[in-house]
């Protein structure tokens, strides 16, 4: 039962990446690449109806791991807890902009909250990547020192960085370079995605432009990609036993790297969707790959002396897990039918629905 | 190791953080289940007798709608997050049971909730106006069954149910069909709803009553006006009986001491107890000051006996009292006050409605005008006699708010978040304000065309 909670939680997970890391890239577009206001307005309607339902995977996905993984949810929410925090301020500064954008006319509201929106998207792209940095390179459970732990085995608190950004060092922080790498990683990758996403929703006339940007940004992640595979190396050696035990995985890495491949010949696409679905390919790929070469682990230890918490030693009872699964497929067939129902009312082109003006 | 007093601190930063997220919280979600459910009558009225003013009521409503439900979404989040940053302990031992109905919250209403929301609001021109009227009708669902899921959480955590306690203090769920027949559920969340239509009914009438007095957009003031009241006065006597009145056999039969709290009875009295009406707790010398009450009238109604003994808080223990008492006794006493006050305005207008006078009655379209704030008050002073009634419990009689704290989270990181909330939310309240007085200033029916 744990292994289903864990494929389940994993595939709410990714499936929010992919959904709002759109319009989180949408967001870092309208930052960057969005000239006029009509680029600005489009890029907002290809969002509009659709930003707070991928919030919504968020809250499900936080709310599934607090029941079926409670320990893990326990000891990472507050172990986390500074960027967990400011992550939550900037879903809300996010959302306030934009909502509260289109309600006054005056351009320098408008462009406050532009801002806001746009600095926002930028900064939760780069906490994303940093938080998986984290994951991937463990943490000091139960906080030990001289070995011994001062906390409860599964116990632990990260600072938001240390003097020297030194994912090595005694004393973690949250943002080192390690995890910073991984920020840019993400912040390139959801660039890429929301661009991909603009020319699936809009005519805009900020598309043509957008698939060159793909394409240079795309060089760009190709070798961020390479060179933090190597540098993940040296902060935690990877071991690869996952993939030669079960050969299947290796459907994940290969996912990934198809996706990576494809946006090359963004210029050639017939149809709009295609670059939308390399680029969530790439980060479903990216994301599976990294949570099966950590399997079982969830969250890895740093020390000797406390183990990594696990799929096994972080799991609610059986029993709430067994009925919890019963509830959750027929909520899991509802939400595949909104998501139709949604998709199809608002098929096509966003260019007219007049995002902010309602 | 921790001192003494820099635990305290952290316990308090803790509960004032999560006590000030929720109460802010709380007042959006409060006016988005009623306010959806006099959206959808709005549409379907409109539907069935094709008045278009009944349409621009419903679309004027939605506006405040978005931007209501827009807040409770992003100050929403926080809360569920911070079970985990603020209360790791409570949420490692409890998750296996009230992550349970947590996740259900999500997987059910809020998915229900966005999904219909999105076309709701941008959807009339793509979908027509049945079409329009099920997506609004998919929302209010979606508001009130998470209203439901929260109300099964809060539930157990008052009168636990279907559980086992392991060796290593943790709770397992071994009867899921029992958090739901809970007999703490029912009456809570009949009395919350309840609540939360006085609030948005009151708000509705308001904004009616406040273009009416200024002389513009009067067939829309009379249509809010009439439907306030009439959902108002329906609200404020279900709020009472038989709602309020099942809660509070609730809390006489499984939290005596609470009961004995937030009535302000400190002696238990031989023949019957008195009711009080006005008074301030003394807590150094365990009794009341200046108090006006109505003997035997308690007893009557909590038993319907006049001499039913009504134990005193002074006969539980002083570890088991709550922790706040004074503040559990005024959050009480405004509620019930404040509920009184809604029946009887409620009660005024519907009468002079039925003369047909009610329009004309300037006095008290004033009174209804000036009414907007207090639902809110009575709501949240609703929530704190609940909630501060259950301390010094996280789950009542099991686990003590002490042993939940986030053993790791430092007081002072604690107090830096606390004042960015505050910040933020103070700056977020001032927008919503302003928007809000903006957009009922502007009114109804005017350029209010999809474009």
């Amino acid at each position: 039962m744990e292994i289903f909670w864990f494929v389940v939680l994993n595939i709410m997970l990714v499936t929010y990446v992919i959904l709002d890391g759109y319009d989180f890239g949408a967001g870092i577009v309208h930052l960057f690449f969005a000239r006029t206001d009509e680029e600005k307005q489009s890029i907002r309607n290809s969002i509009g109806p659709f930003w707070d339902a991928n919030e919504v995977w968020l809250i499900a996905s936080g709310g599934v791991l607090f029941f079926a993984f409670p320990t893990l949810y326990a000891s990472s929410f507050s172990g986390f807890y500074l960027p967990l925090i400011l992550v939550l301020w900037l879903l809300i500064f996010r959302a306030v902009g934009l909502e509260l954008r289109g309600q006054v006319h005056n351009h320098l509201w408008e462009n406050l909250w532009d801002k806001a929106f746009g600095i926002a998207s930028l900064l939760l792209a780069v906490f994303f990547g940093a938080a998986l940095g984290n994951v991937v390179r463990g943490v000091n459970l139960g906080m030990v020192e001289n070995g011994i732990s001062t906390q409860e085995p599964h116990y632990f608190f990260l600072a938001l960085w240390n003097p020297t950004f030194d994912p090595l060092a005694e004393h973690q922080g949250i943002i080192d370079w390690f995890t910073i790498l991984l920020g840019v990683v993400a912040v390139v990758t959801l660039t890429i995605h929301g661009a991909n996403w603009i020319i699936l929703k809009t005519s805009s006339p900020i598309n043509t432009r957008l698939k060159g940007i793909i394409f240079k940004l795309n060089v760009v992640l190709a070798i961020l990609v390479v060179l933090s595979a190597i540098l993940w190396h040296y902060v935690k050696p990877v071991p690869l036993t996952n993939l030669r035990t079960y050969y299947w995985t290796w459907i994940f890495p290969v996912a990934g790297f198809v996706g990576l491949m494809g946006q090359f010949f963004i210029r050639k696409f017939k149809k709009d969707v295609t670059g939308f679905l390399f680029s969530s390919l790439f980060i479903f790929g990216s994301f599976t790959t990294t949570v099966a070469s950590l399997f079982p682990n969830m969250l890895p230890s740093t020390n000797e002396v406390n183990p990594s918490l696990t799929v096994y030693n972080v799991a609610a009872h059986e029993y709430g897990l067994t009925v919890g699964a019963g509830w959750f497929i027929i909520a899991a067939i509802l939400v595949i039918a909104y998501f139709v129902i949604q998709l199809r009312v608002f098929k096509g082109k966003m260019d007219d629905i007049g995002y902010g003006e309602h | 190791m921790v001192s003494i007093s820099a635990m305290d601190d952290m316990i308090l930063y803790n509960r004032l953080q999560f006590a000030f997220t929720i109460t802010f919280h709380y007042l959006f979600p409060q006016l988005t289940m009623g306010l959806s459910l006099l959206i959808v009558y709005f549409k379907w009225k409109f539907l069935r007798t094709g008045i278009i003013d009944y349409n621009d009521a419903a679309k004027f409503w939605m506006k405040i709608f978005a931007l209501n439900f827009a807040m409770g979404v992003v100050t929403g989040i926080p809360l569920e997050f911070q079970f985990g940053t603020n209360w790791a302990k409570f949420s490692e031992l409890t998750g296996g049971i009230i992550g349970q109905t947590l996740a259900m919250e999500g997987m059910f209403s809020f998915f229900l909730e966005s999904s219909f929301l999105g076309m709701f609001l941008f959807g009339e021109k793509l979908l027509g106006h049945k079409l329009h009227f099920v997506t609004g009708l998919m929302v209010f669902i979606g508001a009130w069954a998470s209203g439901f899921l929260i109300l099964a959480t809060h539930a157990w955590m008052q009168h636990p149910v279907g559980y086992e306690v392991l060796e290593n203090g943790r709770f397992i769920l071994t009867n899921f069909s029992a958090l739901f027949k809970n007999p703490w559920l029912l009456p809570s969340y009949f009395h919350n709803q309840a609540a939360s239509l006085i609030t948005s009914a009151f708000f509705v009438a308001s904004v009616g009553a406040f273009y009416l007095l200024s002389n513009k957009h009067i067939t829309a003031g009379r249509i809010f006006v009439k439907t306030g009241v009439v959902f108002g006065l329906i609200a404020s006597l279900l709020v009472a009986f038989p709602t309020g009145d099942m809660v509070a056999r609730n809390v006489v039969k499984y939290q005596p001491v609470k009961f004995a709290a937030m009535e302000g009875v400190f002696e238990t009295e031989k023949g019957g107890s008195e009711i009080i009406l006005i008074g301030q707790p003394d807590m150094v010398n365990k009794k009341l000051d200046n108090k006006i009450a109505v003997p035997k009238i308690l007893s009557f109604l909590t038993y319907q006996r006049w001499d039913a003994e009504i134990k005193g808080l002074n006969e539980f223990a002083d570890p088991i009292h709550p922790t706040n008492v004074p503040g559990l006794y005024y959050s009480y006493h405004i509620m019930v006050g404040l509920g009184t006050i809604f029946i009887a305005t409620m009660l005024a207008c519907a009468v002079m409605l039925w003369m047909k006078k009610l329009y004309q009655a300037r006095w008290l379209l004033w009174i209804l005008m000036i009414m907007i704030p207090f639902p809110y008050i009575a709501n949240t002073a609703g929530w704190y006699t609940t909630e501060l009634g259950r301390q010094p419990w996280l789950v009542y009689n099991l686990l003590k708010m002490a042993d939940g704290v986030s053993p790791t989270v430092s007081g002072g990181n604690a107090l830096f978040t606390l004042l960015g909330f505050i910040g933020l939310y103070i700056l977020l309240g001032l927008l919503f304000l302003l928007l809000v007085i903006k957009i009922v200033y502007k009114g109804p029916g005017s350029n209010l065309a999809v474009k």
